[in-house]
């Protein structure tokens, strides 16, 4: 790219990252110092994302060059796994067996793929419109963030429906239905789920400059145009996670009462140790 | 309107058979873990049960079941709360039944927080009755209470069955308290009737 703000890029060499891996060091030797407990995590979620986005790096480039609809797919396929993985073992209380993992996965499926093909499909418009340059970021976006609240929606609904179970009951018995007895819990869970992404749209620019804005003006961006997709990205990342983590309470929710709308939280799992 | 349960059955339960007329009361009594509450959840449907119960002409399986546990309404020994404030735990409060309670209108105001256990049980009772249930199954309704509010209570329910000619099914440990309101009892032990 040529404009008046780059004379391309700075591209990183790998003892700039060293550098950058170094400062990582000394916060976990602090916290090795402090004992607070954390190095070991930290230097394990350091050497995953090392690892995995090199990775990713070498799949994209490859995928940028054959634009394989099948291998789009696979992978498009693959970060959806991970991502319902994650979002059913960031649960204090699940669903058993699969409506556990389905719960999350499909409502990633229906917020993050859906909005990440309707965006090129219609607003960006690439050619192909599958063109893995726009779609594959996209998704892992919008996945990555959806991911978040998702999870914490349905973990607040697993947790509360717990330890709440009198009130719902008590409601039950004078003769409420199931949602109204839940009604309560589900908006409380949602809103949880919501508040980080609401958040940080009102701060954006103001307290904290987004991460994608920054990487495209570091990688030599004119700044108007990084404003301009760091709002296209944040609106469709507000609107996946309003639409997944609705969805996934709306799903989990149901489960929870029989078909003689009682309280069944036999279908949650006991609390796992955290 | 009789209340008539055949062949209930669930865990912890053997098979249950009832029949309380109208207007009348059974009393049932029994041991801890004998099955009491167990066999009240069942009749209102709260816990997975298999059986036939109706009331009148309603038959259990034939309406949804939140419209059958607002006819036959199940009164759990303890209250749960879900609002700040007890006036909004109810669209409207029968204020004659308050009263009757020692409550003036003033309550709808307090805080559930503030309550006494005692307070939130005279409550609850007040809570649903005002959903007007067509029969009443009482979990030990006036457990928590002093001699005088175990007296309101019985009186305002057994005037409220009086009304509506409905069937009550009451567990109760006292026998004095039996006496006064059965209409006929029964004792439960290992989840079958004796």
């Amino acid at each position: 790219m040529s404009n008046e703000f780059g004379q391309g890029f700075i591209a990183l060499s790998p003892t700039d990252l060293l550098l950058a891996a170094v400062l990582l060091v000394i916060a976990g030797g602090l916290s090795w110092r402090l004992q607070l407990g954390v190095e070991k995590r930290l230097l394990v979620s350091a050497l995953r994302s090392t690892v995995q986005l090199l990775l990713l790096g070498l799949i994209l480039h490859s995928l940028f060059s054959t634009k394989s609809p099948w291998m789009i797919t696979l992978v498009g396929s693959v970060m959806l796994a991970v991502a319902g993985y994650e979002v059913w073992s960031r649960q204090t209380r699940r669903l058993r067996g699969w409506w556990g993992y389905g719960t999350g996965a499909l409502s990633m499926l229906l917020s993050s793929v859906t909005i990440a093909l309707l965006s090129v499909s219609i607003i960006l418009q690439p050619s192909p419109w599958y063109h893995p340059q726009y779609l594959i970021p996209l998704l892992g976006m919008l996945l990555g963030n959806t991911m978040t609240g998702i999870a914490v929606a349905m973990n607040t609904l697993g947790r509360e429906a717990w330890s709440r179970r009198g009130e719902i009951e008590a409601r039950l018995m004078l003769g409420d239905t199931a949602a109204e007895s839940i009604e309560d819990i589900r908006r409380a869970s949602l809103r949880a789920g919501l508040i980080p992404i609401i958040n940080s749209m009102a701060t954006a620019g103001v307290v904290s400059l987004p991460g994608m804005m920054t990487g495209q003006i570091l990688a030599g961006g004119d700044p108007m145009e990084a404003a301009k997709y760091q709002l296209m990205i944040m609106f469709l990342i507000a609107a996946g996670t309003a639409l997944g983590a609705t969805s996934a309470v709306m799903i989990m929710a149901h489960r929870l009462f029989d078909e003689r709308e009682r309280l069944s939280l036999h279908r949650l799992t006991p609390a796992k140790n955290s | 309107m009789d209340l008539v349960v055949s062949h209930l059955q669930r865990e912890g339960l053997q098979d249950i058979n009832l029949l309380i007329p109208g207007g009348q009361t059974l009393c049932i009594h029994g041991p801890s873990g004998s099955g009491k509450s167990l066999l009240l959840r069942a009749i209102a449907d709260l816990d997975p049960n298999q059986g036939d119960v109706s009331l009148g002409d309603t038959r259990r399986d034939k309406v949804p079941a939140p419209r059958w546990r607002s006819l036959v309404m199940y009164l759990a020994p303890e209250s749960h709360w879900w609002h700040d404030m007890v006036g909004a735990h109810a669209p409207s409060w029968p204020l004659g039944m308050l009263q009757m309670l020692g409550f003036d209108k003033d309550v709808l105001n307090w805080e559930i927080a503030r309550l006494s256990t005692g307070e939130r049980q005279r409550l609850a009772i007040v809570r649903a009755l005002a959903r007007e249930p067509k029969a009443l199954l009482l979990d030990e309704p006036t457990a928590n209470l002093d001699q005088d509010n175990t007296q309101a209570v019985e009186q305002l329910l057994t005037d409220y069955q009086q009304n509506l000619q409905s069937p009550f099914i009451w567990v109760s440990h006292e026998p004095a308290q039996r006496d006064r309101i059965a209409s006929f009892t029964q004792e439960i032990a290992q989840g079958a009737l004796q």
